[in-house]
Parts: structure tokens; sequence; C-alpha cells
């Protein structure tokens, strides 16, 4: 066997090596710590300069107390070495070391080895498109090292670079195959470390002022939903989130109660819709209200939020259906009615009175509502992300004093004064709308459209959705919250945008994003079943899936084989019209012997075939100066020299 | 182990017929992976449990597309030596001890470049070469000599790992090439001119003593006998001259083995023999070589010091 690893790298190797260094770590400065970032930057900026100028590279114990130092310092950050993050920036720090050791070609295969794993760790952080896009242009680089590594000194960069991206475009129909056949195994395969997934924002299970006006400012996308018919109006489109029941005087929060499957009535054909949503680190799977009795799949509360049994950590499709006209629970308990009245003692004491003075004037709960959202309408009420402060009495300043703020204010103030009207009442948290991409037909809701809203119980309706919002500010309901906040509310440039051009194309990106998720990066075992029970074969096993790929892979490796090894021999004109000439004397009864020079030929010809000697000689000689003469003769000559032959 | 060996042998053993140029097909070429490349693909095993365990979608994509950048690596390592055209040459003799190259040449009448070949015998030092697209690249592989006599090139690995290093293609050439080793001389005084019949019979024309002149050289002279100065004078406008001697008799060297100190063993002769051969033919003085059972007539010049050279070389004692 031949033996790389005691070779020595040549010197002009170590820019390809140092190129893959940088490509594969250099995106992980966007997360990482800024010490860890400098540090490579400096160990980067060393070998560089050690490489410039020719210098020894440091010897083994400067490396090994580097080595020490950084695991010290990545301990310190991350309090672990085997998280996800720690992880990565370990395999930073030795790919920037590695640069300090490039001493022989074993030492390049492991930093390009390194390299290629290093890639992997690229897609913790993202999976979108151009990250896609960027590490197989990444992986190129990397493979032209590889190249140049093995090719030696004779290399030329531009060769060695094209032929790396030839690789790696004969390898992407593997890939192809690999991805749609290869049997699929859902993960994890263990625990995972805690920071796994990445934190994301989104809807809380808790309410305070202004913890949706924050969720406002955000135009990420919080899920996507496809429904199998059209889509209902704006108005019904309430996708329930987490119910809150308890409250402090300030934050409200989901109580604690023995799960009861809930009671509901259908009034309307249930739709069915799929949804698809992004990672949030909770449990709930925002159905559209309220789920149709007929989901059976998945845990229904007794609040009638639908969940899971896992937190998504990551983005998850989930079928669903709902029905928008229901009653629910009519027949509540009698704890839970009794805990949607109370109040914290001795707090809001102007909210309660004016509550206390709807009770005397009236005992049928529904004018008590509507009296309350008389209020807001009438009185001057602002909705408003920019929300004065409350103090301990919130609820009494926001009604009496400020009178600005958003859907949390709204739906707080409204239950607070329905349980001290005796009505009982809770908020919902949730979304509420969402934006249809006219691209591919999905309804897109964002952290925008989080919402909170009310629900009150009546007797014989059951649990009722009011929805002050909508009362403050119709618009809300109707166009979304750019619409129904005045001008120069701080909102993010994508949400306020008219452009009709800048919304399409941002509708297309959008779509074009989904389908990547939906068709590419959701691509897991149940698609890949669903894929084939549409091709006609019902429940793929590993078996069958192997051996289809290892089918295709055969017939592809034959196929890019044949790509690789063709070759057409490239004919040599004078040869071609050297055979045309002897071809032409084989009609006069000459042939020439294989092993027959030019030169002999002509000999033979002038003794057996005196009548052709002078044409012959001509087309030998032209031939004849073709090859061998100093000045090249040209084609034509003996092209003419043959039309002469008899 | 005998076995074995001998199986091996007749799997990989293919002799040519010596000297026509052959071509490598895909029965000769044989390929594994390397060590780099098992090493790869247990990195590619980690990396799959990795976007298995993190559900990666794209790691998966990734780690597919290294497989298939693996599987291609085959077709194009392969391709390095595929079709290559080889065409053995003629061995200089050397003397014991030196080193003999072996020249071969290689043809690339493909588009492809062809980087990273390395050719070797076992045992012996590598030689790294590539062939460039549509080219043709000489190389000689060399092998150090110990003794004198016929050494025939032995099986020649060539081999690479062009372009990813994962995998290593090789296929083994066996041209029919053989290179004659002379004795090492070992330097000694001349023997004294012995006579001959025709010593001392011979005047005028042809001497070695009196310089003549010039006349145009002919093939057969010694390229030690041409005038090298006069020549450099009309630098290369005329056919080279060379030096004409007239008078004096040729002096006439028997070199033979019964000359040698009969105590030495017989290689040591041998070696005294070469060194005479050496230094008759530097004086430029026509000389002859005796051995038991040879005997090589009077004459001068590189074909008869090749001669001679050669018989001491396969001289059976």
């Amino acid at each position: 066997m031949s033996t790389p690893a005691s070779l020595s790298l040549d010197h002009r190797c170590t820019p390809w090596l140092f190129a893959a260094a940088l490509a594969t770590t250099a995106p992980h400065a966007l997360h990482q710590p800024v010490w860890l970032t400098l540090l490579a930057g400096a160990i980067f900026t060393y070998a560089g300069w050690l490489w410039a100028r020719n210098e020894r590279l440091p010897g083994r114990w400067l490396l090994i107390v580097l080595v020490v130092l950084t695991c010290a310092g990545v301990m310190l950050e991350f309090r672990t070495l085997l998280g996800r993050d720690a992880g990565v920036a370990m395999l930073v720090l030795f790919m920037a070391l590695k640069l300090l050791e490039l001493r022989s070609q074993r030492d390049a295969m492991v930093l390009i080895t390194l390299g290629y794993f290093l890639l992997l760790t690229h897609y913790f952080y993202s999976q979108s498109i151009p990250t896609g896009l960027w590490l197989i242009l990444t992986m190129t680089l990397v493979t032209a090292a590889l190249i140049r590594l093995n090719g030696g000194p004779a290399s030329k960069p531009v060769a060695t670079l094209r032929y790396a991206g030839l690789l790696t475009m004969q390898a992407l129909p593997f890939m192809l195959v690999f991805y749609v056949l290869f049997p699929r195994i859902s993960g994890p395969l263990w625990g995972l470390p805690q920071d796994a997934h990445k934190a994301s924002s989104g809807l809380s299970e808790q309410m305070s002022p202004g913890s949706i006006a924050d969720l406002a400012l955000s135009s990420a996308i919080a899920f996507r939903v496809r429904f199998d018919g059209d889509i209902p109006p704006r108005d019904k489109l309430y996708w329930r989130g987490p119910v809150m029941e308890s409250f402090d005087g300030r934050t409200w929060r989901p109580a604690d109660s023995a799960n009861q499957p809930p009671v509901i009535e259908a009034l309307s054909k249930p739709i069915t819709y799929e949804s698809t949503i992004e990672a949030n680190q909770q449990r709930w799977l925002l159905a559209l209200d309220a789920p149709s009795p007929a989901l059976k799949e998945f845990a229904i509360k007794s609040t009638l939020t639908v969940t899971t049994p896992q937190i998504i950590n990551q983005r998850a499709r989930f079928a669903l259906s709902s029905v928008t006209d229901y009653r629910y629970n009519v027949d509540e308990t009698e704890p839970v009615l009794r805990r949607n009245l109370l109040l914290p003692a001795n707090l809001n004491p102007r909210s309660r009175e004016l509550a206390e003075s709807w009770r005397q004037a009236s005992d049928n709960p529904m004018l008590t509502v509507n009296k309350a959202l008389a209020l807001f309408s009438g009185e001057a009420f602002t909705y408003t992300l920019q929300a004065p402060l409350l103090g301990e009495n919130g609820i009494d300043d926001f009604l009496f004093q400020t009178r600005r703020g958003f859907c949390e204010h709204y739906a707080a103030a409204f239950v607070v004064l329905m349980r001290a009207a005796g009505v009982p009442a809770r908020v919902v948290g949730g979304y509420q709308g969402g934006e249809r991409n006219p691209v591919d037909g999905f309804l897109i809701i964002r952290q925008s459209d989080a919402h909170a809203w009310a629900e009150v119980w009546l007797a014989g309706q059951g649990w009722v959705r009011v929805d002050p919002t909508a009362v403050v500010s119709p618009s809300r309901l109707e166009g979304g919250i750019a619409s129904a906040l005045a001008d120069g509310e701080p909102l993010p440039a994508l949400l306020t945008v008219r452009s009709e051009w800048v919304r399409g194309l941002r509708y297309r990106w959008e779509a074009i994003n989904n389908a990547w998720n939906q068709q590419v990066l959701g691509y897991n075992p149940e698609r890949q079943r669903e894929l084939f029970s549409r091709l006609g074969v019902a429940n793929p096993d590993w078996k069958y899936l192997t051996s289809l790929l290892a089918a295709v892979i055969g017939v592809l490796t034959l196929a890019v084989a044949a790509w690789t090894f063709y070759h057409r021999p490239r004919s040599d004109p004078a040869q071609r019209l050297w055979r045309q000439a002897l071809k032409r004397i084989a009609r006069r009864q000459v042939s020439a012997a294989p092993w027959e020079t030019p030169l002999a030929l002509q000999r033979r010809v002038e003794i057996e075939h005196p009548e052709l000697a002078t044409a012959f000689t001509t087309v030998v000689e032209a031939y004849l100066a073709i090859r061998y003469s100093a000045t090249p003769g040209d084609l034509r000559q003996l092209r003419e020299a043959i039309a002469k032959l008899p | 182990m005998h076995l074995l060996a001998s199986l091996k042998q007749r799997l990989f053993r293919w002799k040519s017929d010596g000297t026509t140029p052959f071509q490598l097909t895909q029965r000769r070429i044989f390929i594994v992976p390397t060590g780099a490349g098992l090493i790869f693909a247990v990195t590619l095993v980690a990396m799959y449990t990795g976007a298995i365990n993190y559900t990666l979608a794209l790691g998966h994509a990734l780690v597919f597309l290294l497989i298939g950048l693996g599987l291609i690596g085959m077709n194009h390592t392969f391709r390095n030596l595929f079709a290559l055209w080889i065409t053995p040459g003629r061995a200089t003799p050397v003397f014991a001890g030196e080193i003999a190259y072996f020249p071969l040449t290689l043809r690339n009448d493909r588009k492809i470049t062809r980087l990273g070949l390395e050719l070797q015998v076992e045992g012996h030092p590598a030689v790294q070469t590539h062939v460039g697209a549509e080219d043709i690249r000489a190389v000689a592989i060399p092998l150090l000599t110990s003794r004198r006599g016929r050494i025939s090139l032995p099986r020649v690995r060539l081999s690479t790992i062009y372009p990813l290093g994962l995998l290593h293609a090789w296929s083994y050439l066996q041209p029919d090439m053989s290179c004659v080793v002379y004795p090492k001389p070992i330097t000694s005084p001349l023997p004294a001119e012995q006579s001959t019949a025709l010593a001392g019979e011979r005047y005028g024309e042809g001497g070695q003593e009196d310089f003549a002149g010039f006349r145009d050289r002919q093939p057969a002279d010694s390229l030690r006998h041409v005038a090298w100065k006069a020549n450099a004078r009309d630098a290369g406008q005329r056919p080279l001259l060379v030096k004409q001697f007239s008078g004096g008799a040729e002096q006439e060297l028997q070199l033979d083995w019964a000359l040698t100190p009969e105590a030495a063993d017989s290689e040591t002769r041998l070696a005294i023999l070469t060194g005479w051969v050496l230094a008759a033919e530097a004086t430029g003085a026509g000389y002859g070589l005796r051995l038991p059972g040879h005997e090589i007539p009077l004459g001068r010049g590189d074909q008869q010091r090749a001669r001679c050279l050669e018989t001491l070389a396969l001289f059976q004692p």
C-alpha cells in the first residue's frame, strides 16, 4: 500500500486547506460567543503568518497547552463540553488549531474530514435554502482541497476547482436517490442534550400586559395551514392556544385541573386541514376553534386546547379537524365555574364597583356582556402597541385612566369585569386571522397574529367566545394587525409594506420556503410511506426500499461510469485522408497491407501499377509532408492530390 | 500460506510479451478503500447518526451527497489508470552498486489529466509522476543493484489514490525488461602490452602516436577521438571532425583472466578485468578479452567496451 501519511505536505497545498477550514467554520461566527470567534480568528491569522513566512510550526507542547486552554474556555462559557453549542465550539477551535499542525498529508486528511463533519453542524442553526446552497459550495471547496492534496504540485487551481465541481455535480443524483429511497428512521435515537433545539419566541403559557404586544413586533411565521376546502372567513379564524383561568392581579395563568374530556356539540360541518407548526417549545397544536369532536388522534384538554405528548421542538405537521360553530360544555362543572369567578381580593376596586352596578341592574349575563362591550366601543379606547405602564391596580388604571392597550389589555379587563359581575369568564390565548399566500394557497399565521380574547359561560349556551378587541378595533379582525394600528406604530417593515410588488415577491419567497419545508425538510418516514403508497406500493418495508435503492444506485453508477469513461478517439484528419486514399487505390486492385509504410507502398505501386504511379506519388509526398516535414504541409494539398487519383 | 501466495501470484500475475506497448484495462486494475477512505466511511456513519438524532433533513442530504461523492470517486480513481498505454523501454547497463533505471513511457490519449500516479517495485523507492491530457511522459523505475549479472524488472505496481484519496487503485505491470549489471570495477595498473602476431608489423595509417590532421567523423569513430576544440570553432556548421594519427604501432592489449591474481576470488578477478577494460578504452588502444571459455578479439570503441563488459557481467566461472 502507498503511505501518503509519511509524505510531507507541499507548501502550496496549504492555502487550499486554509480556505476549506475558513469556509466550514466562518458561518458559526453568527451565533458563537465573540471571544471564540476572535480566538479562532487569531489562530487562523497566526497560522497564515507562519505559512507566508515559511516558519516552523509550533511544537507539540504549545499545541497541548492551547488545546487545554481552549477546552477550559469552552467549559467556562458553556458549563459543559458535550452539549450542542459546546461541541460545535470545540470543533471550530480544533479546526483552527489543526492549521498549526499541518505537517503531513495525514494531517491534511484529518483537517478535510473535520471540515466535512463541520458542514453538518451548520444545520443545527439553519436549514434554509440559502444555507443549503452555501453548504453545497463549501462542500465543493473542501473536495477541491482534497483533490489538490492528492493531485500534488502538478495540479492547477482552476482545473482542481472544476474537477471538484464536476464531482459534486455527479454526486447530486446519488444524493437525490438516497434522499428519497433510503429507509428513514425517525429520531431521536437517544435523549438529546438540553440545548439540542434553539429557543424560539412564541406565544407563552402566561399572559401579562405587553406580552402579546411584544410578539406583534415579530413577522416570524408561527404556523402554516393548508385547508382541504375553502379557507373559512377571517372572523372565524381563532387559533386556540392556552386557556388562562387564574389571575394574580397582573399575570394570567392556566389553572391546574382534573382533565375531564370536554363536551363539544358540532353545529357545522367539520373542516379538515393540515397545520405545519414551527418549533415553539410548547405542547399545544393551535387548532382552529373549536376542535371537532371527531378529532381522536390528539388529547383535547377540558379547556378545548389540543395538545401533543411531545414538546414541539422542531417544525412538525399535524392533520386536524375543527368546527367553527359549536356548543361547548353546556353542563360545566361547579368547581370550574367557581374558579372562573375568582378575583384577587382588594385589587381594582373601581372596576369591581362598576361591574357590581351592572349586576344589580340586571341578572341577565348577556346584558352584562353587552354593557362591557359598549364600554369599550363607546369610550375613547385606543388599540395600540405602545400601552403605558400600569400600576398595582392595573385593570382600574387601564379602564379609567390610560385607555390605551393591546388585545391582552382588553381581554384581561373584560374578564375581570365579567367575573366581578358574576359571569364566569376566562382569557384564551392564541392567534387570530392569518394571511393567504396566493402562490401556494397556504394560510400563513405569523407571531404578529398572536391574540388574546375572552370566553364567558352562559347557562344553556356553554362557553361563548367574546372578543373585546373586535369592538375596539373592528379592522383588527378584518385586515390584520397592520390595518388595525395607526401609522407610526413600531411594526416590522414587512407587515406594513403596501407595495403590491414587494408583497408579491414576499409571497413568492415564502411559498418557496414553504415548499422547501414541506417537501424537502419535512420528508420523514411518514412522507416516505405516503409517497410509496401514492406510487402503488403500500407499506414498503426496509427490505423493499433497500433493494430498490440498490437497483437504482446500480443503474445510476453505470450511467455515471459511462459518462466518465466515454471516450471518442480523436481521429487524425491526415490519417482519415490517407485511409480515403487507400480506399481509392483499392478500387484499382491495390490492397495495402497493414504493415506497409507509405513509401514501401509507393514503390510497390510504381512496379505493379505504373499507370497509378504519378498520381499516387503526389499523394504520398503530400501525406509525408504533413507527417514529417519541418514545415508541416497542409491538408488541402493532400486532399487535392487524392482527388486527382483515378 | 504458500497456497495463498501462489493464488496471489496467479491472480495478479500478468506477463506482457515484453516489449510491445500495452493498455491498462479493467481486468488489470484493482481498487480498494484506503485507510483514509475507511475513516471517511466511519465519519459518515457518525454524521448520519447525528442527522437522525437531531432530525436534520439537510444533514441527511449532506451525508447522502458525501456517499455519492465516495461512489463516483471510485469511478474517477479507476479512470485515473484506465486505458493508460505503457511502453517498455530499454534499460542502460550500469555497474553493480549503481541504480538501474528501467524506462517506461506512459501515454495518455484521453482528455483527462492523470495526476498522482505512483510507480514502485516492492522494496525500492517509489516514483511519483503524472501525465497530462493527450500527452506522453517517460518515467524510469529505479532499482538498486548489488551484484553483477542480468537483473530483470520485477513486478511494478502502478497505483493512484487521485482524486479523493479515499480509494486506492492499482495495477501490476510485468514488462519483460532486464538490465545488464557490469561488475563493479577495481582500478589497477594495466597489464603489460602483449606481443601478438600483428604487433609491430603494421605501420602507417591509423596509428595512435603522431597527430596527422583531421577527417570527417564516421559513425564508427569513437567519441573520444572527436576533435571537440576544432569543432567548437565551427559551432556545428560542419560534420564533426576526428583527429587522425599516424605512425607507431597500435598498442594491443590482451586482457586475460590468467593475468589477474590467482589468489583472488573470481568476482574480484572479474572486477579487476572490468577496471582494465575501462582503462584500456580510455587510452584509446585496441584490446581484447580472454576469459575461460570466452575470447573477444582485439578491438576498441564503445561497442567493444560494451561487449567486453557484458561478457564480464554474465560470465559464469
